[in-house]
């Protein structure tokens, strides 16, 4: 019953590859990961995508937490690795033992900045994810403050949301200023991370076209030895996995 | 004041345990030996004697409780978000109700605590190492008291009572053919870890066996001792000069039952 235990200090064993992108919000990381999911499909690869806090489950905790204002670094931090186990469980592990390709948008790098930042333990939020599969490509999106912020209230999203900007850490009353203080500090965490784990770092700064060859050409090299699975042409998989039901307990 | 709390592991960097004047008592066991029962005895016993009492029992936060129930009904198979919604859950009843009781000043009766977190961690994984380092950020209970029992015992008793459940038969492992093979394979194996916890934890191990009267004798007479630091403190108070009103040996009288 008991697997090889795998953790994150070692590469994982898989056919497949994981390929992640971390960042700050507003750094132009989810427009990169989508065109390189692009670039890849129309080479006719098997993709997956997966991104941070997204399992039903958990995702609606999280709703209700943050809505009565009631989570706490610690119980903040568990809420989000219990996502991300599960994903771990349910999108991640299956596609890279099939062969494909996994594409997360945000990854554990993302705990280990903001829950720090929040004030949980660094030793204990490593310990934590320890179950992670190691990526084999992790791409870290540097851009400075200003511009982040300017991105973020010009652009798509045209508020700074509650949790977004830090508020929940009492950092100034003023949602720009707190979200100013709170990134920031996050941007110092990965900067940490990067010596930490040898993040890949991009100039995000720069033209999207022009990262975007940047990146394409650094995952190219890293998939030279890799032998990709062709399945049925043109369907991109999306559930690996049904609900079942069970008897409830008490 | 000799009352001095940890932390398990890592601990909460931004909580400081050093005003905590209450005490932490643990119950423990496996499914079924009779723990909510006790609680609620305790209690009485307690508060008859002047204390403040908080319970607080697994899954019953506010954050998680609802969360917990989706998710045995078939959303969630894996061990790492089993262990991690439990762990959420004791996480947030930590912050939001223990640790503020102690502060308090009160005595906190939890039903259960990590120790059957770690066990059903220990029997899903074969590794004790992973879930100790995340239940860290614990508070050391000043008492843990674990109902012991043996597993034919407890399997008549639950079969008696509220029947065999899926969860409690480990049924997620397939570990037997049916729901009771399957029951006495989990529940033997629980009750292993928790043996072995017993050691390395220094548990008061009372046998569940016995008549409910005994185990609540039992259990009043391991509170009792870490009980009366707290009162001494109270008589310190200047009082009249009269003599003091004969105060009856709680842990003689016998419970009500």
């Amino acid at each position: 019953m008991t697997a090889p235990i795998l953790t994150f200090a070692q590469p994982h064993p898989f056919p497949g590859k994981l390929i992640i992108v971390e960042g700050i919000d507003g750094s132009g990381k989810s427009t990169q990961l989508l065109l390189l999911q692009k670039w890849l499909e129309a080479q006719e690869l098997k993709v997956f995508f997966t991104e941070w806090n997204s399992s039903a489950l958990v995702r609606e905790t999280t709703r209700r937490g943050k809505k009565s204002k009631s989570l706490t670094p610690t119980t903040f931090s568990l809420l989000h690795a219990t996502d991300f186990a599960s994903r771990m469980y349910h999108e991640i592990t299956p596609p890279l033992k099939a062969g494909m390709i996994v594409l997360a948008d945000r990854y554990t790098y993302t705990a280990f900045a903001r829950d720090a930042v929040r004030g949980v333990s660094r030793e204990w939020v490593r310990k934590l994810y320890n179950f992670a599969i190691r990526p084999d490509m992790a791409f870290y999106f540097k851009v400075p403050m200003e511009i982040a912020i300017d991105r973020l209230l010009g652009g798509t999203r045209a508020q700074l949301k509650y949790y977004e900007a830090g508020m929940d850490m009492g950092l100034s009353q003023d949602v720009s200023e707190s979200f100013r203080l709170f990134q920031s500090r996050i941007l110092s965490e990965y900067d940490k991370l990067v010596d930490e784990y040898g993040l890949i770092t991009m100039d995000a700064t720069q033209d999207i076209e022009t990262q975007q060859n940047q990146m394409r050409r650094l995952v190219s090299e890293a998939l030279v030895n890799y032998k990709p699975k062709r399945g049925t042409h043109g369907k991109r998989a999306s559930v690996f996995w049904r609900r079942f039901a069970v008897r409830e307990s008490e | 004041m000799g009352n001095v709390h940890q932390y398990f592991g890592d601990g909460l960097p931004y909580v400081n345990l050093s005003d905590l004047k209450g005490k932490l008592i643990a119950i423990e066991g496996t499914d079924g030996v009779g723990r909510s029962t006790h609680i609620e005895f305790l209690q009485e016993w307690l508060e008859v004697q002047g204390y403040g009492v908080i319970t607080t029992g697994w899954t019953r936060s506010n954050l998680m409780s609802k969360t917990i129930e989706m998710a045995k009904q078939g959303n969630i198979l894996d061990r790492w978000s089993f262990s991690l919604l439990y762990a959420t859950d004791f996480a947030d009843r930590l912050e939001h109700q223990i640790i503020p009781a102690l502060r308090s000043g009160f005595i906190v009766l939890a039903d259960r605590y990590i120790y059957t977190a770690l066990a059903r961690d220990a029997v899903r994984s074969g590794n004790r190492d992973w879930i100790r380092k995340v239940f860290g950020f614990a508070v050391i209970p000043d008492l843990v008291c674990y109902l012991r029992i043996d597993v034919d015992t407890l399997a008549l008793r639950v079969i008696e009572t509220k029947g065999i459940n899926y969860w409690e038969s480990g049924m997620d492992l397939r570990l037997g053919g049916d729901l009771f093979d399957s029951f006495k394979k989990y529940q033997t194996s629980l009750i292993e870890e928790f043996d072995k916890m017993a050691e390395e934890f220094q548990f008061e191990v009372i046998d569940a066996r016995k008549p409910p009267e005994e185990i609540q004798h039992s259990l009043r007479s391991k509170i009792q001792p870490i009980l009366t630091n707290s009162r001494r403190q109270s008589i310190v108070v200047p009082q009249p000069k009269t003599a003091e009103p004969p105060t009856p040996d709680p842990v003689s009288t016998s419970p009500k039952l």
